[in-house]
């Protein structure tokens, strides 16, 4: 549905977007995240067609950025980060006015606008000035806008950014169910987000993009490092070092600060495939030392996501 | 081309419904009809030459606070982004913008319509020379709102907007009025520069191509800067 190739962006000097490849199918939710300043509304415009590439290539379907950008436009909705509206307009107003440029005819325009309302939930606002809305509504006049010609692909800036939970639990539902049908890339640097509404998550860092497959994948190649945590009473470290060393998987074995003076707190980093939880708890039964806690961390997409995005 | 109607269609009822749009519209017709009939009635002649002799200064300033807001606003509020996502061209958004504030411009002028019935009913009109005026006068109107246009595409403030759109056009009024430090081989063709002079012509009733084709130019390279002015955003 859409390729990237090699898109690169300068502002003036500055490289906010830096040889970016990137293939979208046909129905896939596609999140960009980041940290701020990382290129994904740059990515986004020039997708749009609203920037100019410095260099690459961006195709939708058959067409090209450049020379067909008229024709992408009219298959792509898109909603700006913070949808900045015309402010004097009243709601109805603004999606007819939209409706008009996207050439929908008089019947079927009221039709769709009535069907937008409801799908938004903007049946009672449909007669108030934009200004004067809520952040909350005002996303979803902004969504209703993108949405106005049912485009094939759904382009999406923050579009939670700002909204209380409710707002962004209401959102996040109307962009699942739109995305039954519709190929939707969204931006955010909320994680949960995108963990919860995207098919696939590609992390942009420095204008280059620094992983790239579903929320499973990312885990699993960013390595399988897991750590267990576990503190004992009644026992002393370096014998606990010893029987521990015995058990196969276990990288490094260390003494924690404690956070009482009693016990012995210990991070074991586990590199191995294999669950090794049981045979660490039958060396601790038989050693008979008091075992107080007990818990294993794998890599979330928070780690991940601090670990490619760090200034070094 | 039909996004050009609907965008005419947004701003033009953009303008209708600000309270802004009464306010230049009242400060024109107060300004034109005071010095027009403050005069009038001492000079004891049927014609509206005062009103038209007026007319460009009063435009130079009036013509850029109505165009001022049409770019600049979109682009500190952010609406350029969306407006240009939309399946529309730089030169449909500039000519929608731009018709807009011409036909505002004539909406403008409308009323002043009273003062050619008023004076006619005090003494024999010379209808030949109102008619020119007002061709002159659409003109004139269209030519300035393509030079707030590129004015407005240039900046995000609208203050901005105004005060180089107006530099401009006062300018154009009034360079044939400063020619007496000149050489006497380049008077004609600063002369030819004016836009109060090309204005003159046709308000004195005479149609000449070259008048018109002066204002079709100045429109043109303000409505063309406009679109380089977008081009360099994007």
């Amino acid at each position: 549905m859409i390729h990237v190739e090699n898109l690169t962006r300068y502002y003036d000097d500055f490289c906010a977007v830096d040889g970016i490849h990137l293939n979208v199918q046909k129905g896939e939710i596609l999140g960009l995240l980041g940290p701020n300043g990382a290129g994904k509304t740059t990515t986004l415009r020039m997708l749009t067609g609203y920037l100019q590439p410095s260099a690459g290539q961006i195709r939708v379907k058959d067409f090209t950025i450049g020379p067909d950008t008229l024709e992408i436009k009219k298959r792509i909705g898109y909603l700006p980060e913070s949808a900045p509206l015309y402010h004097d307009m009243i709601v109805y107003d603004y999606l007819n006015y939209v409706a008009d440029i996207r050439e929908l005819n008089n019947e079927k325009k009221q039709f769709r606008i009535h069907e937008l309302a409801q799908l938004c939930a903007l049946s009672t606002v449909m007669h108030k000035t934009i200004g004067e809305l809520s952040k909350g509504f005002k996303q979803r006049v902004g969504l209703a806008h993108a949405l106005m010609n049912d485009p094939e692909i759904l382009v999406l800036d923050e579009p939670t950014s700002g909204l209380d939970p409710n707002q962004i639990v209401e959102i996040r539902e109307i962009i699942r169910k739109i995305g039954r049908e519709k190929t939707i890339i969204l931006s955010t640097h909320i994680l949960s987000e995108a963990e919860a509404t995207c098919d696939r998550i590609a992390i942009i860092h420095q204008g280059k993009i620094v992983a790239d497959g579903s929320t499973q994948s990312i885990k699993q190649s960013a390595g399988r490092e897991r750590t267990i945590y576990i503190t004992l009473d009644n026992a002393d470290f370096a014998s606990v070092r010893q029987q521990l060393e015995a058990v196969g998987g276990i990288v490094r074995i260390e003494k924690l600060a404690p956070s009482d003076a009693n016990f012995l707190d210990i991070k074991l980093s586990v590199s191995s495939d294999a669950d090794i939880r049981k045979d660490i708890y039958q060396i601790i039964r038989q050693a008979d030392w008091l075992l107080l806690e007990f818990h294993q961390e794998t890599q979330t997409l928070e780690h991940i996501f601090r670990e490619l995005t760090l200034e070094n | 081309m039909r996004p050009v109607i609907h965008i005419f269609k947004r701003e033009f009822s953009a303008y209708m419904v600000s309270p802004v749009a009464y306010i230049v519209i009242s400060v024109f017709l107060i300004i034109t009809g005071w010095f027009f009939f403050a005069t009038f009635f001492l000079q004891n002649q049927a014609s509206l030459r005062n009103f038209f002799s007026l007319l460009p200064l009063v435009f130079s300033f009036i013509v850029p606070a109505i165009t001022m807001r049409l770019l600049s606003e979109e682009f500190s509020v952010g609406s350029y982004e969306t407006l240009l996502t939309l399946p529309v061209t730089f030169s449909d958004v500039i000519l929608g913008k731009f018709l807009a504030a011409t036909g505002f411009t004539a909406v403008m002028l409308a009323p002043t319509l009273l003062y050619p019935l008023t004076v006619s009913a005090l003494g024999t009109l010379d209808w030949g020379p109102v008619l020119g005026g007002y061709i002159g006068a659409l003109l004139l109107g269209a030519s300035f709102s393509a030079i707030g246009l590129l004015a407005s595409s240039l900046t995000r403030n609208q203050i901005i907007a105004f005060i180089v759109g107006t530099a401009i056009c006062f300018s154009l009024c009034l360079i044939d009025k400063m020619l007496f430090f000149l050489p006497q081989s380049l008077l004609g063709f600063f002369e030819y520069l004016g836009a109060d002079f090309h204005f003159q012509n046709i308000a004195k009733g005479i149609l000449d191509t070259r008048d018109i084709l002066y204002f079709i130019s100045v429109g043109f390279i303000g409505l063309y800067g406009a679109h380089l002015a977008m081009q360099e955003k994007c």
